[in-house]
């Protein structure tokens, strides 16, 4: 480099930031061809009709995926609907109601749960949560779906916050200070006022925490049971499943390369890519039409 | 109802939820320190598992995830600032610009297990590179760029715009303004963004579940291309795989992980705001 003229050095330092400026896109493009080209086959090596079967059994050559696809979707479901209420109660409270003090407390705290590691987590659910779940609800084994979507529902929480929290403090001042100059309480200017002007924020929130626990891996794989079986009764929420995600961490070791099953269990990370692409593609087209934020501030 | 009465219903509402969510944290650190702290002495962190790894220390699994999250930083580092250099820049607001912050918030929001199979059908098997710390590296490398390109792109932008223009005016290039000003101005919120991005890869188990991670090594890994053990891997091991595991080592192990990542969050913590007191723009 040193042979170089500083004009041609700074040519070739400003086309290398220009190429990882790109990686980008290329590591996307890539990730995407190199998923679809280990998992394209399983949809010529088998039939549709056993792909989106009701039965897992990779052994006896059955890669019903719905069990799993359902499994996830219950797991995430039922996330969301502890995630959410808590999420925003949280944002809420951090950015209207908690002292200087306090928040200064909070932050840190809730980036500490953003730092624990999922294995970690998993870990605990096994041995501590599950227990607990067992004995509260008198079911015969903690290792449900609820006990997923109950470690799913911390790990989304510090996404949902943080994202709900930008868009509360993103709501003009003017809106507020006009709330209260009308008479409206504190409470009123909160509900009637800063929460559906915050909305769309409030909307990307969920759909980030969606999607963080959509591909969330080690921990559920951990404490759901990973029995793969369509939930089709009332309880199945404190019944054993199995997600995608789970499926192919605890599969994928096992299966010799080029296998049928090696190809599903790359054609469900599609499935998996896809779903995640979608989510994070919508986000991020609301925020770039609200403009209120700059693409960064989503990964926590 | 009064609306004061309503609010003060409304406030202990909130305030019970938000207790709800911050009081596990605690009791989460807490528990695993007081089950965990029993376990760990010397013989611990410096020796090898042995009897099946129900006794012994977690040597190798410490080594091992180090050695990773060096791999790691090799890897995304370079990648990852020059990105958010560009981002910050160079690019103008065109279509192809909004196509990369598009790619980048995709890529964090892609599953880490699916970076487990990109690995896996790239690294591992197409360029043969096998189970091995590469490997791993490369695709822990990936799985982190978009925290440390979006963090260290903030950190550029935080610096003041009359910075670049005064520099440039006196007839700096722009590549000198950035060598020169931006960079060792911006220097602390990209070392923040660095280590935040690292110690989400010296947590992470799905990625290396087939790219690098081994059940039981005897010895340190000797080269690049060897396989290694890994804290996060091998507390999944021990406590889904291996029967009748003591439970003080698995909380041992739980730990030890915890410490290190969360002193990595300490120290970036620390970073930031030393340099938030000390800036004077």
């Amino acid at each position: 480099m040193n042979a170089l003229k500083p004009r041609q050095r700074e040519f070739f330092v400003e086309a290398l930031i220009r190429v990882a400026g790109f990686s980008a896109i290329l590591f996307v493009v890539l990730i995407f061809i190199f998923l679809v080209k280990e998992g394209a086959p399983a949809f010529w090596e088998t039939s549709l009709t056993n792909l989106f079967g009701q039965r897992w059994y990779p052994n006896e050559g059955l890669f019903g995926t719905t069990p799993l696809i359902l499994g996830s979707l219950l797991v995430t479901g039922g996330a969301v609907v502890i995630a959410l209420p808590l999420g925003l109660a949280t944002a809420v409270f951090i950015r209207e109601l908690a002292p200087n003090w306090l928040r200064e407390i909070l932050k840190p705290l809730i980036e500490v749960l953003a730092g624990i590691p999922s294995v970690v987590l998993g870990f605990l659910g096994m041995v501590a949560v599950a227990p607990l779940v067992r004995q509260t609800l008198n079911v015969p084994t903690g290792l449900t779906a609820f006990t997923g979507s109950l470690m799913l529902a911390y790990m989304s929480l510090p996404t949902i916050i943080s994202v709900a929290e930008d868009a509360i403090d993103a709501v003009p001042s003017t809106y507020r200070d006009g709330a209260l100059a009308l008479g409206a309480t504190h409470w009123q200017t909160i509900w009637r006022v800063i929460l559906p002007a915050a909305r769309s924020g409030v909307i990307i929130a969920v759909m980030l925490g969606i999607g963080r626990a959509i591909g969330e891996t080690m921990a559920v794989m951990m404490v759901t049971g990973n029995a793969a079986r369509i939930p089709r009764e009332w309880n199945a929420l404190f019944l054993p499943v199995r997600t995608m995600t789970a499926t192919i961490a605890a599969e994928m070791g096992e299966v010799a390369q080029g296998s049928t099953h090696y190809h599903v269990l790359f054609a469900v990370g599609i499935l998996l890519f896809l779903v995640t692409f979608l989510i994070n593609a919508v986000a991020s087209a609301v925020i770039i039409k609200g403009g209120a934020r700059r693409g960064g501030r989503l990964m926590g | 109802m009064s609306r004061q009465k309503s609010q003060r219903i409304a406030f202990a509402i909130l305030t019970i939820l938000a207790v709800i969510v911050v009081v596990p944290i605690v009791l989460v650190v807490a528990y695993i320190v007081v089950q965990g702290i029993g376990a760990i002495n010397w013989e611990f962190l410096t020796t090898f598992p042995h009897h099946g790894m129900k006794e012994g220390g977690i040597l190798p699994a410490i080594v091992g995830t180090v050695v990773l999250t060096f791999g790691t930083a090799i890897v995304s580092i370079p990648i990852a600032v020059g990105a958010a250099i560009y981002l910050a820049e160079y690019a103008r607001d065109t279509w192809l610009t909004r196509a990369i912050r598009l790619a980048i918030i995709n890529l964090a929001g892609i599953p880490s297990v699916v970076y487990g199979l990109f690995g896996l059908g790239l690294f591992v098997l197409s360029l043969r590179l096998g189970t091995s710390i590469v490997a791993g590296s490369l695709t822990l490398g990936l799985m982190t760029l978009p925290v440390v390109i979006s963090t260290a792109e903030e950190a550029l932008l935080a610096v003041p715009q009359r910075f670049r223009v005064v520099s440039r005016s006196l007839g700096a290039t722009r590549w000198q303004t950035v060598r020169q000003l931006v960079l060792p101005n911006a220097l602390p919120g990209i070392l923040t963004g660095i280590i935040l991005g690292l110690e989400r890869a010296a947590g992470e188990t799905a990625p290396i579940l087939f790219t690098a991670a081994a059940f039981y090594l005897p010895q340190l890994p000797r080269s690049p291309l060897d396989q290694t053990m890994a804290l996060p891997y091998h507390l999944y091991v021990i406590s889904t795989q291996v029967p009748g595991m003591p439970l003080q080592v698995q909380y041992g192990t739980a730990l030890v992980l915890l410490i290190l990542v969360l002193s990595m969050n300490v120290v970036a913590t620390m970073i930031r705001s030393r340099f938030r007191r000390r800036r004077q723009w």
